[in-house]
């Protein structure tokens, strides 16, 4: 991903309006990120731009993606495991 | 260097609940309104608000204004101004029912009305029993609330500046405030925004504590801004907090968990909460659990490597009842802590929620500061509304549902106010040439500094010292050296150094110039802790404890007055609080108790 690129989405990860997902989402950048594919980073892109409920009911289990949303499946398994690290 | 001026008649820094409320105003007035967000309106921390809005719509049964106002007044323990708190809970019903118009989904009744839910602190007939109060739509009151207010100004027109930064006001030798510099990330240009009305909505800072349920975004820029325009803050050492945040991360666990059975230990397994509260232990008040958890730390009974918390049992509870009735609290758990809390307690300590201080305002939005002994002189073209400004309504202590309301009544009053001055026919005045100025030296010094203070680590060390000498307990030796310790990281915080030079999306630099309004936070806060000799409200020191002469510690005689801390020369000055309500009898003085 060209520098810019990566700069917008963390931007778009790192100030969210739920504490939840700036954590959970700096945390994969950190630790995840790096190991998806060109095609899941563009999958991930589009899948932070969800608001917020909806993506963290998502990440935290509660709800599962729509038929709609089943390509966005594989990268939030990959966000629910990433594992856990104290963020700020 | 030439900067290109964008001219509006109001810019708007702030796109949560306050900002988008005041816009409303302006651009349906017909005024040329920009609105600057750090993020998408409907990502502003206001999203996060699930409790609901308070007004006496009496849907559900009968209550009344006056209740409201005297819920308010004791809750803020006498530090708000009764005045201003007349002012919005008198507006509250109009404010509600106008978001519902916008087409905000609020729960409803069976006959249609809005639903209305009891929520602590709400009491009909001045405090003698609970009443139902709050207005919300499911649990997505805030993020519903936005949706409706951004639709809302899409049809009027209103100009959103998504993913600008706002850095510096702008204010000629007179005072008078003409606009602010900003910045787009996109590019990182600088601009600057020559206004007529300038509205600061900008949200809390609760990131200046190392433990905090604000969102990332939480850094208090209009604070920032205000404090190096000579602005003073009011009432900043008043902070609410929240007993139960997982340790480290901040999210909140809800006092539903403590209602199931939860019992908080410390390291030594012990249930802590029967020696402070043999009645209610772990159920006692928000405040009193807090208070204890802090006791235990500091005694060095906490948990952990640093012993810096405490935990959060409800391991003996039946898996089946954790996963039913505290539906999400495993995953938190899970997730922020690396503790499954059906096999493991969780740790938690008291948690930063709510900052009660801001920029001074009168109810009718427009900012104030003293001049020549009349303590309420306006800043003229400048207004402040929502977390950022102290109106002051919510005094020691912040009732429950009264922020969001405070965000409707005085975003509208704001605007309302803004564009009354600007009919009255106020032109631009000339932008002094060094409008610019203070920002571009800021970002060239950023980017230019060699051997300077890391911003993470920085950040970090304002955060603990802020947590361990201003948290929700505290000690006169304490608060002394935080002081020292603070203006050490402020030392520190204007002396950043980043590595990326990048124009474009340079994120490392938005952080830095973060942490610059948010050292100014943490420094009014701290010294403004230190100079108030008293308990009252959020603000409780083990020097000032319950006596028969000062019940819960709080001395009216020498403390019933509004704290304004000059950020020029970190001097503190003091206002009196506005007792006189607008109409009807001031509610006088009485112990807070509940
Ligand atoms: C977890 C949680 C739950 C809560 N629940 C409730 C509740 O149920 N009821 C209640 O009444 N209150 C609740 N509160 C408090 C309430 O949500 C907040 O006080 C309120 O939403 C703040 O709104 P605001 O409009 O002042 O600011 P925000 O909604 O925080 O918006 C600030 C805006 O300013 C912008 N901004 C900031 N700095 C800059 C800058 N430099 N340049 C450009 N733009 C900038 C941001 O992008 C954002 O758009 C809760 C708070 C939390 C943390």
């Amino acid at each position: 991903m060209e520098r810019q690129d990566y700069e917008r989405l963390r931007w778009r990860c790192i100030r969210r309006a739920l504490l939840e997902l700036d954590i959970t989402l700096t945390r994969f950048l950190d630790d995840g990120f790096d190991q998806l594919t060109e095609e899941e980073q563009a999958v991930f892109v589009d899948l932070v731009a969800l608001e917020d409920h909806d993506l963290w009911y998502l990440i935290s289990g509660k709800t599962e993606c729509t038929d709609d949303e089943a390509h966005f499946a594989p990268v939030v398994e990959k966000l629910r495991k990433c594992s856990v690290r104290l963020a700020n | 260097m030439s900067i290109p001026v964008l001219k509006f008649d109001a810019v708007i820094v702030g796109a949560g609940g306050a900002g988008l409320r005041s816009a409303i105003q302006l651009s349906e007035a017909g005024l040329k309104t920009a609105v600057l967000s750090k993020v998408f309106p409907t990502r502003s921390h206001t999203v996060a608000a699930q409790g609901g809005v308070a007004a006496s719509l009496g849907n559900s049964e009968e209550d009344h204004w006056h209740w409201h106002m005297y819920d308010t007044v004791k809750g803020s323990d006498w530090l708000g101004d009764q005045d201003a708190i007349e002012f919005m809970v008198r507006k509250a019903n109009e404010c509600v029912v106008e978001l519902e118009h916008y087409g905000m989904p609020f729960d409803r009744t069976d006959d249609g009305k809005i639903y209305q839910r009891p929520f602590g602190g709400h009491m009909s007939n001045f405090g003698e029993k609970p009443v139902r109060r709050s207005c919300a739509a499911a649990d997505r009151t805030g993020h519903a609330m936005l949706h409706a207010m951004y639709q809302r100004n899409v049809k009027a027109n209103t100009q959103f500046f998504v993913e600008w930064m706002a850095l510096d006001l702008i204010r000629d030798s007179e005072g008078h405030v003409l606009g602010v510099t900003a910045m787009e990330m996109e590019t990182g240009q600088v601009v600057i925004f020559h206004t007529r009305a300038t509205i600061f909505a900008t949200g809390g800072a609760g990131r200046i504590f190392y433990s905090s349920t604000n969102a990332f975004i939480n850094t208090g820029d209009g604070l920032g801004m205000a404090a190096r325009a000579g602005i003073p803050l009011e009432d900043m050492e008043f902070w609410q907090f929240h007993p139960t945040g997982v340790a480290g991360a901040g999210v909140l666990i809800t006092e539903g968990v403590r209602g199931e059975g939860g019992i908080l230990r410390n390291a030594n397994k012990e249930r802590f909460m029967e020696r402070y509260a043999p009645n209610a232990k772990d159920l006692a008040s928000r405040d009193v659990v807090s208070r204890a958890m802090t006791t235990e730390i500091n005694e060095g009974r906490g948990c952990g490597v640093n012993k810096d918390y405490v935990l959060l049992d409800i391991t003996h509870l039946d898996p089946n009842t954790i996963m039913k009735r505290l539906p999400g609290i495993r995953e938190i758990g899970l997730q922020f802590a690396g503790v499954d809390c059906i096999k493991e307690p969780l740790p938690v300590v008291p948690t930063c929620h709510y900052q009660m201080g801001g920029i001074p305002t009168h109810y009718s939005g427009r900012v104030v500061t003293p001049q020549n002994g009349d303590y309420n002189t306006v800043v003229p073209g400048f207004y402040a509304a929502g977390e950022c400004a102290c109106a002051s309504v919510h005094g020691a202590n912040r009732l429950g549902t009264n922020s969001l309301l405070d965000l409707l009544v005085f975003g509208k009053s704001a605007g309302d106010s803004a564009v009354e001055d600007l009919k009255a026919g106020k032109a631009h005045r000339e932008l002094p040439k060094n409008a610019a100025e203070q920002s571009l030296a800021r970002i060239a010094a950023l980017d230019s500094r060699k051997g300077g203070a890391n911003v993470h680590e920085t950040r970090l060390a304002m955060q603990r010292t802020m947590q361990n000498h201003a948290g929700v307990f505290r000690f006169g030796d304490l608060l002394k050296s935080g002081v020292e310790k603070i203006l050490e990281v402020e030392k520190a915080a204007r002396e950043l150094e980043i590595k990326d030079k990048s124009m474009a999306w340079n994120t490392a630099r938005t952080e830095a110039l973060e942490m610059e309004n948010l050292i100014e936070v943490a420094k009014a806060t701290m010294l403004s802790a230190e100079a108030r000799k008293e308990s009252r409200g959020a603000h409780v020191r083990d020097d000032a404890p319950d006596t028969p002469e000062f019940p819960n510690g709080r001395n009216d005689a020498e403390w019933l007055k509004h704290t304004l801390f000059n950020p020029v020369d970190n001097s503190i000055s003091y206002k009196p609080v506005n007792m006189q309500p607008l109409t009807v009898e001031p509610i006088a003085l009485k112990t807070r108790s509940y």
